[in-house]
């Protein structure tokens, strides 16, 4: 797997948890980089239950959320889970102008996400 | 467009070059003047989002990351309207013509939400005939 540039790993239970480790996620390197290091959590050590812990990011542009998107398909194909929790308000009013609060399932915070699995 | 700028504040322009990354170079000062001009957080993120995803548009779809070609910024911040134009050397689009990303049926692709947000989190935003230029509006409310 690529060595963790964008990320942070641990678990919690049975669930990884991922945290992000730049406060924005906006220029195009750094999110390729980050989408190579979430999927491979899916693809390369099957993790099945992944929440995203957001609590670290402070802005987003739509380009990040589209490699949320293609996470969450990989996800999903892999018969798992993924969840999203502690995004602030402003984004998540992205995440609601978009409708992709109906595509996520995203929890308040870490310990209700964890529980949701 | 000819649009009348704030008569008071602070006025930036620069010429971007059409690679990722460029946007950079003029969001950090409108964030800093943002910032001097007394907007909120939560505006400052609104304004933020609005410019990088119009700009990233203008250097990824407009000049297609031509190395030969520039996108054009101007804008104005005063303590209670921020105006930003960015104009491409492209051959521009038809903004009525984007689909709508949040149809069930879109719902799940991972691109085409930039033109929405920008709506969305500006108080007005306005292409010109050719769909090269855009202007976005911000009214402190």
């Amino acid at each position: 797997m690529p060595a963790q540039r964008r990320i942070e790993v641990s678990k919690v239970k049975d669930v990884t948890v991922v945290k992000f480790l730049d406060r924005k996620i906006i220029d195009e390197a750094g999110i390729q980089e980050l989408g190579l290091e979430l999927f491979a959590l899916v693809e390369q050590e099957d993790h099945r239950s992944i929440l995203l812990n957001f609590a670290t990011v402070e802005f987003l542009s739509s380009a990040a959320l589209g490699k949320l998107i293609t996470l969450d398909r990989k996800v999903k194909s892999h018969k798992g889970k993924l969840k999203m929790s502690n995004i602030r308000p402003e984004i998540l009013d992205v995440f609601q102008i978009t409708k992709l609060n109906k595509v996520f399932d995203i929890r308040s915070d870490e310990a209700e996400a964890i529980s949701a699995f | 467009m000819g649009e009348q700028l704030p008569s008071r504040g602070w006025r930036g322009e620069a010429h971007l070059a059409s690679e990722r990354g460029a946007s950079r170079q003029f969001t950090d000062l409108l964030l800093e003047q943002l910032g001097q001009h007394g907007w909120s957080p939560a505006e400052v993120f609104a304004i933020h989002l609005a410019a990088e995803e119009a700009i990233v548009n203008a250097i990824v779809h407009g000049n297609r990351l031509d190395p030969g070609k520039r996108v054009h910024v101007v804008s104005a911040v005063s303590p209670d309207r921020v105006l930003i134009t960015i104009t491409d050397e492209g051959d521009g689009f038809d903004p009525s013509r984007v689909p709508d990303c949040t149809l069930d049926d879109r719902l799940d692709l991972p691109s085409g939400r930039g033109v929405m947000l920008m709506r969305s989190f500006m108080t007005r935003i306005e292409y010109n005939a050719k769909g090269n230029s855009v202007v976005m509006e911000k009214i402190r409310a």
